[in-house]
């Protein structure tokens, strides 16, 4: 059932061999289904992400990008088929994930209490977490709020904590949803400049985002998802300048799709 | 009203009597009246200590029917909020047949002590509390569990982190178990006999003294469980909305 699975342009993307030296990787899905009440969320999706770059999973609302999102980490599991990250089950990889999501859920505490309570979930001794809170703070550019309560500070600094939350252990995959959905301008450049950063330490990032220009700035790879299916999988260069998927031509023309 | 009323004479004896009433009982709550006093701390005592008893166990009953999905949950949140409202009197009058001497409980002894007072609060204030911390903390794991799962936190982890965060709430909850218990007369005065120096609390007293004509110590005593009524009341809202603009 799973071999006979129609392959989209994704599995075809990158032979397997160019794997960068990343634990996590490839991921690899096959035959994706995902469906809840009824509905069919997720329709047969495979594909295959050997590089450590930022990947943008990139379609309309209601596309299924945040249950996409939520398969590969394992909050939610899939109706049939797998995911495997490197030679990991998901449960098992997400020890080394860490995800933010579109509203961040941050504790009631203050921005510092935040980042410690992941510390001490994760065991990690208490003579060591002052620094990495500190380092945390000062790669989102928190400093100096590090006392008020998390809620209390702006969208975007919000979501840069959810970031730096999610990054204090330095996970070796950040999975973002929407991260910048409701931010102003200026906040979301705050957010892909933190996410820029994040990467070029090593993090494999995979994303969703409904903005084309967003994706346009992050993206080293898209996957195109329109109504739980697939369409595209493609270098951010090639799929800007030639889509080969006619819905995805339509939607980076500014279209609206059914 | 006619009757006693009527005559121009009679009232104003009746507002004399009243008002040297409310200065009688200013006067025994200034002067610290030994009486007073001793009624006023054992009102403390049986009701703190049925907040007590009933947080101990309420508090973790909340947070399992919270968080554990089991059958019949749906059935044991409706009881659960529906004995909020539980008739004082009828707890005050099982509560007296379990431990009256033919009951089976009545070898311990303990009718018309204050332990029994604490057991009647107890009853009257556990589902108030376990009903309030439980809607706190699922609203707060409805909130908080996608987080939770992904950093992949134990069960213990996540009872300590939903309590934590919710301890404004609950402590308002049990706060609103304290002013129940303080204010309720119908069992105590059942299981506790309202026996003078022994189990005489505030509000037992009110009723008999007024009953009796004694306006100054019922009116004293009045004064004294509003105030606390009040305070306990505005100190939970005030906690509460504090915590609100510190934490969101």
């Amino acid at each position: 059932m799973v071999d006979e699975a129609p392959r989209t342009e994704a599995c075809r993307q990158a032979p397997p061999d160019s794997s960068d030296d990343h634990p996590l990787l490839p991921l690899v899905a096959r035959g994706l289904h995902f469906g809840i009440n009824g509905r069919t969320i997720i329709k047969d999706v495979s594909f295959w992400i050997g590089s450590s770059g930022r990947t943008v999973i990139l379609g309309p609302n209601g596309a299924g990008k945040s249950v996409m999102l939520r398969l590969c980490h394992g909050l939610l599991n899939p109706t049939s088929g797998e995911i495997r990250w490197g030679d990991l089950s998901v449960a098992q990889a997400r020890e080394q994930q860490a995800m933010a999501a579109q509203h961040p859920v941050l504790l009631r505490r203050t921005a510092t209490g935040n980042l410690m309570h992941v510390l001490r979930v994760k065991g990690v001794p208490q003579e060591q977490r002052h620094d990495m809170v500190e380092a945390a703070l000062h790669q989102a550019g928190l400093e100096g709020l590090g006392s008020r309560a998390a809620r209390t500070l702006s969208g975007g600094q919000q979501q840069r904590l959810a970031i730096a939350r999610a990054c204090v252990l330095r996970p070796e995959v950040l999975l973002l949803d929407e991260p910048t959905a409701n931010l102003d301008p200026a906040a979301v450049r705050g957010v892909e400049e933190l996410v820029r950063a994040v990467a070029a330490a090593g993090t494999k990032i995979l994303m969703t985002t409904h903005d084309i220009a967003q994706a346009r700035r992050l993206a080293t790879d898209v996957m195109f998802l329109n109504d739980g299916r697939l369409l595209e999988h493609a270098p951010a260069a090639e799929f800007f300048a030639s889509p080969k998927d006619p819905a995805a031509a339509r939607f980076l023309a500014g279209e609206l799709l059914d | 009203m006619q009757g006693g009323w009527s005559r121009k004479r009679g009232r104003f004896l009746r507002m004399n009597e009243f008002s040297s009433a409310i200065v009688a009982a200013l006067s025994m709550i200034v002067t610290l009246d030994e009486g007073l006093v001793e009624i006023v701390l054992l009102s403390l005592q049986v009701s703190l200590g049925a907040v007590t008893i009933a947080s101990v166990i309420a508090l973790p009953l909340g947070a399992v029917i919270a968080l554990q999905s089991f059958p019949g949950r749906r059935g044991v949140v409706i009881l659960l909020n529906a004995l909020m409202g539980l008739p004082p009197v009828v707890v005050g009058l099982v509560v007296y047949l379990l431990l009256s001497r033919a009951g089976p409980l009545g070898p311990m002894g303990l009718l018309f002590t204050p332990a029994a007072m604490i057991i009647a609060q107890s009853i009257i204030v556990l589902p108030i509390i376990a009903a309030l911390s439980r809607q706190t903390i699922a609203d707060l794991h409805e909130e908080y569990d996608e987080h939770l799962r992904s950093l992949g936190c134990t069960p213990m982890q996540s009872v300590a982190t939903l309590l934590w965060d919710g301890r404004f709430r609950l402590l308002t909850a049990i706060m609103a178990g304290f002013g129940r218990a303080i204010a309720e007369v119908g069992a105590v005065i059942i299981v506790g006999g309202n026996i003078q120096h022994a189990t005489r609390v505030m509000t037992t007293t009110i009723a008999l003294e007024t009953s009796k004509g004694n306006l100054a110590l019922a009116l004293g005593l009045g004064l004294i469980l509003v105030t606390l009524a009040l305070g306990v009341n505005a100190t939970a809202l005030v906690i509460s909305d504090a915590a609100r603009r510190r934490y969101g």
